[in-house]
């Protein structure tokens, strides 16, 4: 059966291709046996490196390996392995398009119990706004498979966002990774776009209204570069088009694609955390309830756009 | 030696047990929580509410309260027993922290009564406390600030950029703790990111420094007087302690870092530090 975790799915395809790349190296920041470095550490000790609760410097150093050839995948929590090396990503990497892999583990609110601190709410926006960088959120397991396999194979600064917990696939198992948006349920008075785990919960939305409305879901796992063109073409024969993600409504998959149809005039409703912070709770559904993100909220929103 | 009665001692250790059992009761069965982490630091966090700091349970604001910052905030269950204990809220609340939007979250932030920071992203609490020792030594007050530090959390540079600039403006009113437990998240520090020797560098930082055994009451009674004792630079107490102290299947236990307990664990903790 394939992996439902994506963090598993992606320690165990990161742990192939280093068998078969000898240039990958795995950096972690005391979150291995969270982030699943912990993979490559157990069985190829020699190509990870421990950096300790030390998110700034991981990212530097990652920039140092890629300088002689390394290809360094850097994991923490997406606040951390993102946030907290914010500056040395923009600065030591970016602007020199150097070959680093960041991942953000534990992304959105997926981390329920640790509250606000641990939810990363903001950073698409804030990596999406860097130039160079390639922003990837994966619909599920099997996406984050291929999404891997895609970065290990590709040049440039590359960030991947994760989630925490199991869920249900929606996208095909060995399929391999594409950076268009792709249509997974077609329909012709609405399209969603979404991301992450929103994608599977567009899908449901877009079942519950069959019948009533006829709802369009696309994946958007590539958050950038976004191909605009595809973007405008889904969105051009539906009424209006909804944005669904586990980010906050500023600044993320809703800003861009609401930028990328800039020239289209569609009424666009965004599902996402309302410029709010997170908060603690005892599981994911309750904070995904507390923060908007469910499937009765895009039903909400697509339904809003038919009035 | 005697300095301190045995009185006082003994009823500094019973509520260095007592916090560590709130701190079970809040974990509660089945989810995760930071036993190791909270067990190790009880000891020094019992001496400062219930022997060392000056504050106002009724008037959490109160302008003469000494500060307390937790910076290695993945402990928040532990400041929030000695605040509950210490009459800053009810300690039933405790049963409800890490409800959706509840005063008492995962973490501690600016909203729970006493609590002076948010933290929870490692590194950041000292260069806060750095600021608050600053800024009441620029008022003249004799306030003074605690800062709660793990040794894990020394990997961040962060906490040497504060290092470096309370050794240069020397606050004399700051004091920061590092809770030496051996233990980061993924196991020993010495085999993760060797961080050793932890007193020199802050001696070589310009700070006043004392090593003690963080579960020996009388020692860390003991510091903390001398570090307020001492004038024109921090002081940095170095206290040795045992992550998970107090509960045997978790002392010096790396998988007790941030844990789920079952329920014969869950009863034997609270049997064992009862
Ligand atoms: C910046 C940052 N990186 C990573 C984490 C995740 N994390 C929480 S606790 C911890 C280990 C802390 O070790 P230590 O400071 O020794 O704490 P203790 O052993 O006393 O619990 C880590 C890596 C975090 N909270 N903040």
């Amino acid at each position: 059966m394939a992996e439902r975790n994506q963090r598993m799915a992606y320690g165990q395809t990161l742990l192939e291709l280093c068998r078969e790349n000898p240039d990958i190296v795995v950096l972690d920041a005391d979150l291995g046996g969270s982030t699943m470095g912990k993979m490559i550490e157990l069985e190829m000790p020699e190509r990870h490196i421990e950096m300790g609760i030390a998110e700034a410097n991981m990212a530097s150093v990652a920039g140092g390996l890629a300088r002689v050839g390394k290809i360094p995948f850097t994991n923490s929590f997406a606040v951390f392995a993102a946030g907290r090396a914010y500056d040395q990503i923009r600065q030591s990497i970016s602007i020199g398009k150097l070959n680093v892999k960041i991942c953000g583990s534990s992304a959105g609110c997926s981390d329920f119990g640790d509250g606000a601190t641990h939810q990363s709410i903001d950073d698409i926006a804030y990596m999406r706004v860097i130039p160079n960088m390639t922003v990837i959120v994966p619909a599920d397991a099997n996406e984050t498979v291929a999404a891997t396999k895609y970065m290990a194979a590709n040049k440039g600064v590359m960030y991947l966002r994760l989630n925490r917990n199991e869920y249900d696939n929606v996208t095909l198992e060995n399929a391999v990774f594409s950076t268009d948006p792709t249509v997974l349920r077609e329909g012709s008075d609405i399209t969603v776009f979404a991301c992450g785990i929103m994608v599977g919960k567009a899908l449901k939305a877009a079942e519950n209204l069959k019948g009533s409305i006829s709802v369009r879901v696309v994946n958007v796992s590539t958050i950038k570069p976004l191909n605009r063109e595809k973007i405008c073409e889904l969105a051009r024969d539906t009424k209006g088009v909804v944005t669904a993600e586990e980010h906050s409504i500023i600044g993320g998959l809703g800003g861009a694609v609401a930028e990328a149809l800039r020239r289209e005039c569609k009424p666009v409703e965004f599902v996402g955390v309302n410029d709010e912070f997170g908060s603690s709770a005892h599981n994911y559904e309750d904070i995904l309830k507390l923060l908007g993100l469910t499937v009765e909220h895009i039903e909400e929103a697509i339904r809003s756009l038919m009035q | 030696m005697e300095a301190y009665s045995r009185e006082l001692i003994n009823s500094l250790e019973e509520k260095g047990k007592l916090l560590r059992r709130d701190c079970i009761k809040c974990i509660g069965v089945g989810v995760a929580g930071h036993v190791g982490g909270s067990c190790s630091a009880a000891d020094l966090v019992a001496a400062l509410y219930f022997y060392k700091m000056k504050y106002d349970p009724k008037n959490p604001e109160w302008e003469g309260r000494d500060y307390f910052l937790l910076s290695k905030g993945h402990v928040g269950i532990l400041q929030y027993s000695a605040l509950a204990e210490a009459g800053f809220f009810p300690t039933e609340d405790l049963l409800h922290c890490k409800e959706p939007g509840f005063y008492l979250q995962g973490h501690p932030h600016l909203g729970t009564p006493g609590v002076e920071v948010g933290t929870g992203s490692l590194g950041q609490g000292l260069s806060l406390g750095l600021g608050i020792a600053l800024g009441l030594q620029m008022d003249h007050k004799p306030n003074r600030v605690y800062v709660l530090v793990g040794d894990g959390e020394q990997n961040e540079g962060q906490i040497w950029e504060a290092a470096m600039a309370a050794g240069a403006k020397k606050p004399d009113n700051l004091c920061a703790i590092i809770d030496n437990n051996g233990l980061q998240a993924q196991g020993p520090i010495r085999d993760r990111l060797d961080s050793a020797p932890i007193a020199d560098k802050w001696k070589a930082f310009g700070w006043n420094v004392i090593e003690i055994d963080g579960h020996n009451m009388e020692e860390i009674l003991k510091a903390l007087d001398a570090a307020e004792a001492t004038k024109g630079k921090p002081t940095a107490i170095v206290a040795h302690t045992i992550k998970g102290k107090g509960i045997s299947f978790a002392e010096g236990v790396t998988g007790f870092h941030n844990a789920p307990l079952s329920k014969e664990q869950y009863e034997q903790a609270l049997s064992e530090l009862s």
